[in-house]
């Protein structure tokens, strides 16, 4: 199999000068990145989070998720205390202590995650050292990694990028005679395996996914890797990969009908998969979800909607509610805009969209107010009391949570936007 | 440092966020990065508040951190009380916030904004979300009702005569279980009374509201936890005395409305003799002779536990087997209340020893928070909440409050219901041997998504093998007698015989082992 070079990904026209960008700083009502956790922890199920911090993050982590996980989780938090910010060498020692008793408590465990936290990074708690003196101690049982989920460094999905970029050094080295197709972002099983069946049809393999179900069975990566990026927020991650000869195929994020025919097209593309194969592969997959999104585009069309910043996902979002259900897009937040990647997304996105990257809560919600746009996508805090002035909301910690991407999933993912809407037209009382 | 899985309490400023949303035109400018902001979704999502809690987070990042976060502290307070135009304000830090050591109350003052600013310092290394709560309670009152205290020494003057006696209601916050319709049983009972509430705080209150405190005759402690400190001080510097009970349940209703009346000078015998409960009735009833000697376990803030004690001994008849609270502060209370019933008190934040200690105890009721309701679902023991922290289901639609005589009705329903009723108790025994009768067959109240202790659910973790490995051995003849027992005291049968043959040395179970169990163990 030979794989050929992507040209040249990013066009300077694809800069986002089309699309007018509101900069503002202020409060930013976000989730920080210790958040990832919450889904991180169910991907791989060998794995442990050890949170290095206060009590805000332990009950930020319970919050988070809405509800509590029954049963006891796979993560934790170390809860720092006076003594502990007194001397450092006290709290080295006491950390050792809390991860020896974790390791004894949960033989299961393969993989251990420091995961630095604000309070720890502002007192300068080395957990990298930290993470290198335990593993000497515990290897080769269980492999001990850190990373910074903290709200000074990190918002929401960054988190995620963090714990992948952590994994990256220790991914085994690819000879140069192979070749893989590499995945990267989390995805629910279900999708990780809907695209395992596309890629085998079109001849494309081998392929792998980071992060893996198992930390025994992280993928492996060398020059003649090629990687899809399966979510928008993974820039150090990629980055990582990049600098052990992995290279990036520039493609959109695989939401929607359209978004996904194109991210699978990227790959067909590098791996010299016939135009006529792809398109007899996929034309069953796109007619399938086309007809599904039928309904909700009856619901969606017209109706506009203002999106506040929280995963990095509404960049993505936006263009397929804009080009596949016809909706209007007054506002587009996101936390960070990472133009890199986000490139061939910006490239179809609907000229004279208004994007806005950061926050000032404040003044987003004076935008929104005046706009009265038919739907908003906001946090958990937002929400109720936006639904309470009459507009209509969607949760957007739930397009998280919930398998949205590949040609399956479409059309949940249009329901997700027209349920709220269907909704409110319901109720009478 | 201390290992945490789930935790009770949030930290200190949470507490202040819960005294903050609770009022009116107060306003909370918080020192904090982005991720503490998560803190909203407590009081819009779990409370469904229709508002945002009023709180102005700083956001500060790690960019900031190199440059001027006072800057920032200070454009945030400025434009916060701009928007929102509060008649106060508090500032502090959260727990990175006050790392950082920026000083948020000197940089408020600096603004000289034409509002009370008053400074909450919390210790977010050693402190929890109630002490939080008290210490934002107490600085408050301090600040806006100190100005109006009489100067020492001199009393407070008599009430005229014919004027009807007042008292503020203290405690109630955001997020407070049941605070809203214990607020509403409250000040019904004492109007009835004869005495009119003059603020309710802090839920309710303005700041304005809290300046007026002292005109008071007296106070009602709702919640020791929130308000026992702002009491002390108010008895202090206005002369006004404060109740001890908690009105939860009907003996500790009544007993509330003696220790009013004489606060008040007021005659409670009308009021005593009217007001009724069903409880008594309910519980005096035959259906409910069932409920003799459950034995629950008993887990949440201090106030909620030890009156959950009583009232489970007291008027529902239970046995009280474990007791225990979260509230190091209040550890005192639980202690007492532990010999009371002759428990070992459990005074822990650790949700994985309180786990142990419901596995150890195996009560056939849990009352608790909403941690415990996890416990218990995964035991397959019936549970009712009684305390927070609690969930978005615990916030019902109806009126459903804990204190006074109301109260006590919604506690004998909540507390009743996850229980089998006594007929249905009887009739399940009476037909165990029929043989459509399926072993594992639920009561039909509960539904098929709760879960039967056909079996217990094996742990993830090792807690199980620490607490008792069994060494005798079921013969098969006994094991075979032991599943004629009906199910649901089967559990209980299989470890008190396993407990016997280990304390006698009995190496092999027999028919004649499990009878002479039994025969040691009868009540």
């Amino acid at each position: 199999m030979t794989i050929r070079t992507q040209a040249c990904a990013v066009s300077d026209t694809a800069r986002g000068d089309t699309h007018p960008t509101i900069r503002q700083s202020g409060q930013r009502e976000v989730f920080c990145g210790l958040t990832g956790i919450v889904w991180l922890h169910r991907k791989i199920q060998d794995a442990f989070f050890l949170v290095v911090g206060s009590r805000t993050c332990a009950h930020l982590i319970q919050s988070a998720a809405g509800v509590m996980i029954f049963a006891e989780p796979r993560f934790a938090t170390a809860i720092m205390e006076e003594k502990d910010l007194a001397g450092l060498t006290d709290a080295n020692a006491e950390l050792d202590r809390i991860v020896t008793q974790l390791i004894e408590r949960r033989p299961d465990i393969r993989l251990l995650f420091l995961v630095g936290s604000c309070p720890s990074e502002v007192i300068k708690l080395d957990l990298s050292r930290a993470a290198l003196r335990l593993s000497q101690k515990f290897s080769p049982s269980v492999r001990i990694l850190n990373y910074s989920g903290s709200g000074i460094e990190t918002t929401f999905t960054q988190g995620e990028d963090a714990c992948l970029a952590s994994l990256v050094p220790v991914i085994p080295p690819m000879g140069a005679s192979e070749c893989s197709l590499l995945i990267v972002g989390s995805l629910a099983d279900v999708v990780e395996d809907q695209f395992t069946r596309l890629f085998e049809s079109l001849g494309i393999g081998p392929v792998e996914f980071l992060p893996p179900r198992k930390s025994t069975a992280l993928p492996s990566v060398g020059p003649n890797t090629r990687f899809l990026l399966a979510q928008p927020f993974l820039a150090d991650t990629a980055r990582a990969l990049e600098e052990r000869g992995a290279q990036r195929l520039p493609a959109p994020f695989p939401l929607g009908v359209e978004g996904t025919t194109a991210w699978l097209a990227a790959a067909a593309q590098a791996w010299g998969v016939d135009p006529a194969v792809f398109e007899k592969v996929t034309q069953p997959y796109r007619a399938r979800a086309q007809r599904a999104l039928a309904s909700y585009k009856r619901e969606l069309a017209g109706r506009r909607i203002f999106l506040f910043p929280d995963s990095q996902l509404e960049i993505p979002l936006a263009r397929f509610l804009s080009r596949e259900l016809s909706m209007e897009l007054i506002e587009v937040g996101t936390p960070y805009l990472h133009r890199e990647h986000l490139a061939e997304e910006l490239k179809m996105l609907p000229v004279g969209a208004t994007l806005s990257e950061g926050q000032d809560v404040d003044l987003q919600l004076d935008r929104c107010r005046a706009a009265r746009p038919d739907l908003v996508v906001c946090g958990l805090g937002l929400a109720n009391p936006l639904e309470a002035e009459g507009i209509t909301t969607k949760w957007s910690i739930e397009l998280i949570f919930t398998p949205i991407q590949g040609y399956d999933q479409a059309a949940d993912l249009a329901e997700l936007f027209a349920r709220p809407l269907v909704r409110r037209a319901r109720l009478v009382a | 440092m201390q290992l945490t899985v789930w935790t009770y309490e949030g930290p200190p400023h949470v507490g202040a966020m819960r005294v903050a949303t609770g009022m009116d035109g107060l306003h909370y400018v918080l020192h904090a990065p982005q991720g503490d902001t998560y803190a909203d979704l407590l009081f819009t999502m779990i409370e469904r508040r229709d508002k945002r809690p009023p709180v102005t987070y700083t956001t500060f990042s790690a960019r900031d951190l190199g440059g001027d976060t006072a800057e920032l502290f200070k454009n945030a307070a400025k434009d916060a009380y701009d928007r929102f135009k509060p008649e106060a304000m508090i500032v502090g830090a959260s727990c990175t916030g006050s790392l950082i050591q920026d000083d948020p109350g000197g940089l408020a003052r600096s603004l000289g904004l034409p509002i009370p600013v008053i400074t909450v310092d919390l210790p977010a290394y050693q402190r929890k979300e109630n002490w939080g709560a008290a210490e934002t309670f107490y600085q408050l009152v301090r600040a806006l009702a100190g100005p109006s205290a009489p100067a020492p020494g001199k009393r407070r003057p008599e009430r005229s005569t014919g004027v009807r006696p007042t008292c503020n209601l203290l405690g109630p916050t955001a997020l407070g279980f049941r605070h809203r319709d214990d607020i509403i049983e409250i000040t019904a009972l004492l109007a009835k009374l004869g005495i009119d509430v003059n603020v309710t705080a802090p839920m309710t209150a303005t700041p304005a509201d809290i300046a007026r405190l002292g005109e008071a005759d007296f106070n009602v402690v709702l919640y020791p936890e929130v308000a026992a400190q702002a009491a002390s001080w108010l008895q202090r510097s206005f002369g006004q005395p404060f109740t001890k009970t908690v009105p939860i349940g009907v003996s500790a209703t009544r007993q509330f409305i003696e220790e009013v009346a004489v606060l008040a000078g007021i005659d409670p015998a009308a009021v005593l003799k009217a007001s009724a409960s069903r409880l008594p009735w309910y519980s005096r009833s035959v259906d409910s002779t069932y409920l003799t000697g459950k034995r629950v376990f008993i887990f949440g803030d201090a106030s909620h536990a030890v009156a959950a004690a009583r009232v489970a001994s007291d008027e529902l008849g239970f046995k009280v087997v474990g007791l225990g609270t979260y509230s190091r502060e209040f550890a005192r209370d639980i202690r007492a209340a532990a010999e009371l019933y002759g428990v070992e008190p459990l005074i822990t934040d650790d949700y994985l020893e309180v786990e142990a200690k419901v596995q150890e105890l195996q009560p056939e009721l849990v009352l608790g928070t909403q941690m415990e309701r996890h416990i218990a679902k995964r035991f397959g023991i019936p549970c009712a909440v009684i305390s927070a922290p609690v969930h978005v289901q615990d916030f019902p639609a109806r009126y459903a409050p804990q204190m006074g005589f109301e109260g006590s009705n919604v506690i004998f329903d909540t507390w009743v219901h996850p229980l089998m009723m006594g007929l249905e108790e009887h009739l399940l025994a009476m037909f165990k041997d029929d043989f459509e009768f399926k072993d594992g067959a639920q009561p039909s109240h509960l539904g098929a998504g709760h879960a039967v202790p056909q079996k217990q659910p094996a742990p993830e973790t090792t807690i199980e093998n620490v607490i008792s490995v069994p060494a005798a051995i079921w013969a098969a003849d006994a094991e075979n007698e032991l599943k004629k027992i009906p199910f649901f005291v089967r559990g209980k049968a299989r470890r008190n015989t396993e407990r016997f043959a280990n304390e006698n040395g009995v190496a092999t179970i027999t028919i004649e082992t499990l009878y002479d169990a039994k025969a040691h163990y009868a009540r």
